[in-house]
């Protein structure tokens, strides 16, 4: 990621911007922290709405546990904190505090996979889509631009459901989403990429001069199965997603059942690197710079 | 469906299909017979009322006990508790709140319940709603570290709505030297030791003025044999 001048804020600066307003809105909303987020927030909030921003400390268990209470009792939680410390250290009470109560939160997590690269293995955020995926029920948002936060809040808080929205230090240059459901972006016929979120503006640049189909994701769960259907020729599929490489590969496999078909997950590579440095060059060597999505496209569709 | 406590070992039958059931087998009985009887403010045709008393079983084992109180309170049919355990029974081994009628959370996996009843109390007080979150935990369950971050947050943010029940029959592994109450009361929490069988003892305790803190009660039992 190159860093402009561009007077616009982060995702994680529109969120923090955006959620006393939601507050000061509706007062079935209460926003829980662990610490992480206060110091930013603590300016922007209303004497009114105070007593709905719960801070538990460094707490995890608790911040979801306290959410799931909340959320029994008919309130929104929105639970914010950096990925691993979100669905990681807490993910029993992903799974039970909210999932197995049958009730919901938006859990809003900042960083994405390697936002912080010298905060190291023990701060990246790779694995959380796909642990996401182990449970029920769950609307995954991976916005691209600062714009999609804006109407994925909006439209998270205004439900009962449970939503991850995955905010990350990477945009495109401007919005490919609006709603939820793949973004027709390119239309070829030698196959088709599903790009995801902050993943698009690079993805474009790769593809240029393909005879592929592009397809935008800032919603990935549910994975929209009928888009990629619809828009098919060569049935061969790669995906391209900024967290943990391979984990939607299911479920092309899933809306392409009973198709003879090549799927790729290009992604976030497993395994610990034990690498700091810039997030540059985390990109380059999980090959999501356009560098090594140009290469990967090359060995995938020109075979 | 009016009830008695000596007929709670007939409920007690109907599941698990044994003869002969005494009330002091299992250990929850009693505490759970006094919040149903005298404490809670919970309406059968009502149960999902949000002005409600809520009752968290955060020890979901063992819950036989506690569905042979809701079958006397009305809340479970006595068809209900004789499918106990079945493929498609609403009441299994650990409770599940989508399943069985006046159950208010699913439990289990133990360390859950606290966090849990801590987040309710502070909605409640957020609604500016009367309900009182009641949450009961077992001695050996207080292990869980989760149980330690819910003290601390309840204890900081003065729920006074939040009573915990610790029923105590000596079952930790390694013990809680020095008390289990004293891990509350360290926290800003008012403390009651009772016998968990005096049912007066257990209705004062729950009764108490309790100032601006959350309440533990540790509710001592038998200890466990086998």
């Amino acid at each position: 990621m190159s860093i402009t001048v561009e007077k616009s804020l982060d995702q994680r600066e529109i969120f923090y911007r955006l959620v006393p307003q939601l507050l000061a809105d509706d007062e079935r909303l209460a926003l829980v922290i662990a610490e992480i987020g206060a110091a930013y927030l603590e300016p922007h909030i209303a004497p009114e709405v105070r007593p709905r921003v719960v801070n538990v400390g460094i707490r995890e268990q608790a911040m979801i546990g306290v959410a799931g209470g909340m959320a029994l009792a008919g309130m929104r939680p929105i639970v914010h904190t950096f990925p691993p410390f979100l669905i990681e250290r807490p993910f029993e009470q992903v799974k039970l505090d909210l999932g197995h109560q049958g009730v919901g939160a938006v859990l809003v997590s900042s960083g994405g996979s390697y936002g912080w690269p010298q905060g190291g293995e023990t701060h990246f955020g790779q694995r959380d889509v796909a642990l996401l995926d182990t449970l029920d029920g769950w609307t995954v948002h991976v916005p691209g631009h600062v714009d999609e936060v804006d109407w994925m809040l909006h439209s998270a808080v205004a439900g009962d459901d449970r939503v991850y929205i995955r905010l990350d230090g990477i945009s495109n240059e401007r919005p490919y989403a609006r709603e939820v459901g793949f973004s027709v972006l390119q239309q070829g016929k030698s196959g088709t990429v599903v790009s995801v979120g902050p993943m698009t503006d690079r993805v474009l640049a790769a593809a240029r001069g393909r005879d592929v189909t592009v397809l935008h994701a800032s919603t990935i769960r549910p994975f929209d199965a009928d888009t990629l259907r619809s828009t098919l020729t060569t049935p061969d599929v790669m995906l391209v997603e900024p967290y943990l490489a391979g984990i939607s590969v299911l479920q092309v496999n899933r809306a392409l059942a009973g198709m003879r078909t090549r799927v790729s997950g290009i992604g976030v590579e497993a395994g610990e690197r034990r690498r700091y440095g810039t997030v540059r060059e985390h990109d380059r060597a999980n090959g999501l710079d356009v560098e090594g999505l140009t290469r990967a496209m090359d060995r995938f569709f020109e075979v | 469906m009016h009830t008695t406590y000596d007929e709670l070992p007939h409920l007690l039958t109907l599941m698990t299909g044994d003869e002969k059931h005494s009330p002091s087998a299992t250990s929850t009985l009693d505490v759970l017979w006094v919040l149903y009887s005298d404490i809670l403010r919970v309406d059968t045709a009502n149960p999902d009322d949000p002005d409600r008393d809520r009752f968290y079983l955060s020890k979901g084992h063992g819950p036989m006990a506690y569905y042979a109180v809701l079958g006397a309170r009305g809340f479970l049919t006595s068809e209900e508790l004789r499918t106990f355990g079945a493929y498609d029974s609403p009441l299994g081994s650990h409770p599940d709140r989508t399943l069985a009628r006046g159950v208010d959370i699913g439990s289990g996996s133990l360390g859950h319940g606290l966090g849990l009843a801590a987040g309710t109390a502070v909605a409640l007080r957020i609604q500016g709603r009367l309900a009182h979150v009641y949450v009961l935990i077992g001695d050996a369950e207080l292990d869980e570290g989760s149980n330690m971050e819910a003290i601390q947050f309840a204890g900081r943010c003065e729920l006074s709505n939040l009573t915990a029940i610790v029923i105590d029959n000596d079952s930790a592994g390694l013990g809680w030297p020095g008390g289990i109450a004293s891990r509350f009361a360290v926290e800003g929490w008012s403390t009651s030791d009772v016998d968990g069988r005096d049912h007066d003892m257990l209705r004062r305790a729950f009764r108490g003025e309790r100032g601006r803190a959350p309440h533990v009660v540790v509710a001592h039992v038998e200890k466990k044999e086998n």
